[in-house]
């Protein structure tokens, strides 16, 4: 096949791809009135992949931050503004760090499992049963699933950059010396609203995303061992390739 | 055995029928116009090789998917017409019985039975725990109630499966396969059992099955399909007795006939032969 007609062809299953997503989330949001009727279903769906997902947004948390507090301070160490570590760091990890690196692990971790999870619930026949019993499973299984990525995104958010802030501090203030005082108070002082509203608006933006393209990918798998496995390694590069475009479109739109 | 007989006179006498079904999936004919009626009461066999469309039909009959051209009709409504709401609420009266048991993973034995009722009737606890373990001990695990799905063999999952397919009493009961990969007590008893439930709670039972022994001691009707027709219909007296290369064939487990031990392939000698020649 030649190169414009591959491109071309591409193009098209990606439209058609979207095309189709768009119609799941449609569908997705006409029925979400009815999953309010079942929060136990919701509230587990967060513990599965909100609560399950903390060791790993925390241990990540904790590292980045440390690293940060490293760089961070080895850059204003040059021009001399090393207690500026806590202002660069928070802004940085609200604004940024926190809500994309927050998304690439929900996706690595969250959404694979959710992928995979049903996937292999179509593969082995549980959503057809589901529909014989008269139980659609777009309320009984995807719904849940789908708003309990996206209540569980936000608050993982907070929880990165609360751990990623006390690394830096565990580096700026504990290793390298800065005033502990001069670093929270000039935190508190440059650090507006504004600015934790828009790394949760993020975490709540890429949490549909993520949840999203998971449920999507899973739903649609193949039934078969491969078709699972295609659709869980799609949900994690879609979902990262997701966040990184979404971050800039919302980025763009909030500044 | 039958029980079609003592429908009463409101009913239809046909739980379910398909007049001139076509069913096609992207160039291949799967149906061909396919007519078939399942008696009321009565334990109906599907049969026939291998891809002939036995699966297709359940999906028709359920809903899951429609047909091309002609007519499903299950208990006298078209199935085609059915909105949403209207198709649940039909599926509500059936049962089916799915190959692997398709039992939810994250549930215990005990939640996959009651799985139905939780979702369709708003009962009180203790009654839910009664009808549960009801249609457990009628299926012989009442004390698997607490077991998972991973720690049942594969008889007793496809059990555990007959009890939810019968927790809301349907009046249809479909099974798909439902001797595949038994050992020959399980498979006993779970022919036993479709006999037994279809007659003591005076339902329809559709088994598709290629297990021609088994089937014949319980089947008041039985069809054979191929290449997407009916080719015999009958008891399964009937059929060993009919003259169709196909149906001997098919009856008698045979190898070789009308349909074919080997896929079509190239004379096997000129194959041979090219191949030295290349070689």
């Amino acid at each position: 096949m030649s190169l414009p007609r591959e491109l071309a062809s591409g193009l098209v299953d990606f439209l058609a791809n979207a095309g189709a997503m768009s119609r799941f989330f449609l569908r997705v949001l006409v029925i979400s009135p009815s999953g309010l009727l079942r929060p136990r279903l919701i509230v587990e769906q967060v513990y599965n992949t909100g609560a399950l997902s903390l060791v790993i947004i925390m241990t990540s948390g904790l590292f980045v931050g440390m690293v940060m507090g490293l760089q961070g301070h080895d850059l204003l160490a040059r021009i001399g503004s090393e207690e500026s570590l806590g202002i660069g760091a928070a802004l940085t990890l609200l604004k940024e760090l926190g809500p994309v690196v927050t998304a690439l692990l929900f996706a690595g971790r969250a959404g694979t499992a959710l992928a995979s999870e049903i996937g292999l619930m179509r593969a082995t026949d549980q959503l057809s049963a589901m529909e014989i019993m008269a139980v659609d499973p777009m309320k009984r299984v995807v719904l849940p699933r789908f708003l309990g990525g996206v209540i569980a995104m936000p608050l993982l958010t907070a929880i990165f950059v609360a751990i990623s802030l006390y690394g830096v501090q565990l580096i700026g203030v504990q290793y390298f010396g800065i005033d502990q005082g001069q670093f929270w108070s000039e935190m508190r002082s440059a650090v507006e609203i504004e600015d934790v509203r828009e790394g949760l608006i993020k975490g709540f933006v890429f949490g549909v995303a993520c949840s999203l393209i998971a449920v999507y990918e899973g739903y649609h798998a193949d039934p078969t061992a491969e078709g699972v496995g295609r659709a869980t390694t799609r949900t994690v590069v879609i979902s990262a390739v997701s966040t990184l475009v979404l971050d800039y479109i919302v980025t763009a739109i909030l500044l | 055995m039958s029980a079609g007989g003592d429908a009463p006179d409101s009913l239809p006498v046909n739980i379910a029928a398909l007049h001139g079904v076509h069913y096609a999936v992207d160039d291949k004919v799967v149906l061909d116009g396919l007519d078939l009626e399942i008696r009321r009461g009565d334990v109906t066999a599907i049969m026939g090789p291998s891809g002939t469309g036995k699966t297709t039909l359940l999906r028709l009959i359920t809903g899951q998917i429609q047909a091309d051209a002609g007519q499903v009709v299950v208990d006298g409504v078209n199935v085609a017409t059915l909105n949403r709401r209207d198709l649940y609420a039909l599926r509500r009266r059936m049962g089916m019985l799915f190959q692997n048991g398709a039992l939810l993973t994250d549930i215990d034995v005990f939640e996959n039975v009651a799985f139905p009722l939780r979702e369709h009737a708003r009962l009180p606890e203790p009654l839910v725990r009664t009808l549960v373990l009801t249609k457990l001990h009628a299926v012989g695990l009442r004390g698997a109630a607490q077991l998972m799905p991973r720690q049942l063999s594969g008889g007793m999952a496809r059990r555990v499966a007959l009890a939810r397919a019968i927790v809301m009493d349907p009046d249809i009961l479909i099974y798909d396969e439902p001797f595949a990969g038994l050992d020959p007590i399980s498979m006993g008893v779970v022919m036993r059992l479709i006999r037994s439930l279809n007659d003591a709670l005076g339902i329809s039972s559709i088994v598709v099955t290629h297990d021609v022994q088994e089937i014949s001691q319980i089947a008041d009707v039985s069809y054979i399909l191929s290449e997407g027709k009916v080719m015999a219909s009958g008891s399964p007296a009937e059929l060993r007795e009919h003259p169709s290369p196909l149906v001997h064939q098919f009856m008698e487990g045979l190898a070789d006939g009308p349909v074919p031990f080997h896929y079509p392939a190239p004379d096997y000698r000129q194959q041979l032969l090219l191949q030295r020649e290349g070689a």
